[in-house]
């Protein structure tokens, strides 16, 4: 049981180079796995390629097994796909689908999509937005909402499908620190409430440092390296690859420098 | 279509509706009255122009044709909620890409005003000279297009692999959210205004209402 890629490869559709290579990475159900890196580093294409969109949806040649929970992803439809891994992205606005007047519609607009009896699209919308406990929000206007909470319905409309995994794409860079304190709450909630797998891409290392447990450094589209969130952030490289450690990191660093000794349990 | 919108409380606001209706109306009856083509039937005279039967009975039935039009427009636009229009209509069988082009089309226009707004915005903070006369607003056009097309374009991407995302391709009917049933007036209403329709384009193109004026 996990989202898994295997040895993926993938070169987007009118291109001369690829994209990701050789790509090995596998989140389990409930763990939260962070990737960070430069940037056009190939995270936002692990990102599609893990959510099925890339090819599904955009066309491009993909290499290698991508299968969630033993199933390969080659050769599904995009929403049955969807409907295992619900996928997030950067701009809050832009995925919301401007087709309904209030934030419980546009909750409601993917169970919508897949048919479902009434009661069970009412049941599915109510559960999002209260994991979110965002339900205070159902009444508005989907466009008239702040970066930090567009981005939530955008989350509480991913989590109707009720994927068994998520995929997040820089979720909080278009956030102000308002923003991305909402968001980042509300993902350390959806991960304990759904039990999801999470696989997050973020350039805010203190966020990844909070939610996750393990950690891939991903460059020049393959993964460099890979191992536990802690050793991971702590690796001198990060700064040589234009990722800034988490404030931690930097302080730990700072006391080390001045030949002061450093306390684990400071964290 | 004047009495269902005083029924209909939507009265204020046809304000609107009749503020642009107003000169339209004035300009094709003073022109019909005064300046109708090879009308006979003096009525009476202003300076140089003669005012006749012919052309204000023409610029009678012309001008109630525009209001005829523009007051069903009005009620239309005034009485009907986008959202409950759609859902309607999806129950009546449109399918998910055509309902979701007509509530999305209708949904864009204040997202995309907004945005045009924050971009004259961003000018003016650079300095750029986007109110006064007309050259130049049209020269604070251009800055203005460019980077709402574009925006708009790069939205269309992500928003489509968004949609994809919440399952919008999957087969079969959406679930639909509310029923908005006929009452049996509004049925009547609606077979019996149809019915009349048909009838009075049959007589008409029969030649049985040439008694009309």
């Amino acid at each position: 049981m996990s989202l898994r890629l295997e040895g993926v490869g993938y070169r987007y559709a009118g291109s001369a180079t690829d994209a990701l290579i050789d790509v090995d990475l596998a989140i389990e159900p409930g763990e939260v796995v962070g990737v960070c890196g430069p940037n056009a580093g190939g995270k936002s294409t692990l990102c599609l390629v893990a959510g099925g969109l890339a090819p599904l949806t955009i066309g491009g040649q993909l290499r290698g097994r991508v299968s969630i929970d033993g199933s390969a992803t080659a050769g599904a439809k995009q929403y049955e796909v969807a409907q295992r891994v619900g996928i997030l992205f950067q701009e809050p606005q832009a995925q919301l689908s401007d087709s309904v007047p209030t934030v419980w519609e546009e909750v409601a607009f993917g169970p919508r999509n897949l048919s479902l009896p009434l009661d069970e699209v009412v049941a599915r919308t109510w559960g999002a937005l209260e994991a979110l406990d965002i339900a205070d929000l159902c009444e508005r206007d989907p466009g008239r909402l702040s970066g930090g909470q567009a981005q939530l319905v955008a989350l509480a409309s991913v989590l109707a499908l009720q994927p068994a995994y998520l995929v997040l794409d820089e979720p909080t860079s278009q956030l102000d620190p308002e923003g991305t304190r909402l968001v980042a709450e509300a993902l350390a909630r959806a991960a304990a409430v759904t039990g999801a797998g999470i696989l997050v891409v973020e350039h805010k290392t203190d966020l990844l440092a909070r939610l996750c447990a393990r950690l891939a450094i991903v460059e020049a589209g393959r993964i460099v390296k890979q191992g536990t969130a802690v050793t991971m952030l702590g690796l001198p490289e990060l700064d040589e690859l234009g990722v800034s450690p988490p404030e931690t990191v930097r302080l730990r660093r700072a006391v080390e420098a001045t030949g002061g000794h450093w306390d684990p349990s400071w964290t | 279509m004047i009495v269902i919108a005083v029924m209909a409380d939507l009265w204020r606001g046809f304000r609107p509706y009749f503020i642009v209706l107003t000169p339209l109306v004035l300009s094709i009856m003073l022109i019909n009255t005064f300046l109708y083509p090879g009308a006979q039937s003096a009525l009476f005279n202003v300076g140089p122009f003669t005012a006749t039967a012919e052309g204000l009975t023409a610029a009678a039935q012309a001008a109630l044709r525009v209001v005829a039009f523009a007051a069903s427009v009005g009620v239309f636009a005034l009485s009907t909620r986008t959202d409950e229009l759609v859902d309607d209509l999806e129950q009546r069988g449109l399918g998910r890409r055509a309902s979701f082009v007509i509530s999305a089309a209708i949904g864009t226009v204040p997202r995309m005003a907004e945005r045009a707004r924050e971009i004259v915005d961003a000018q003016r903070a650079r300095g750029m000279d986007t109110e006064g006369g007309l050259r130049g607003r049209l020269r604070g056009l251009l800055p203005l297009a460019g980077p709402l097309v574009l925006g708009a374009l790069t939205d269309v991407e992500q928003r489509t692999m968004a949609l994809e995302a919440r399952a919008f391709a999957a087969p079969g009917r959406r679930t639909v959210l509310r029923e908005h049933p006929d009452s049996a007036t509004q049925r009547a209403l609606r077979w019996g205004l149809s019915l009349l329709a048909v009838a009075l384009l049959v007589l008409a193109v029969g030649g049985w209402l040439a008694w009309l004026p």
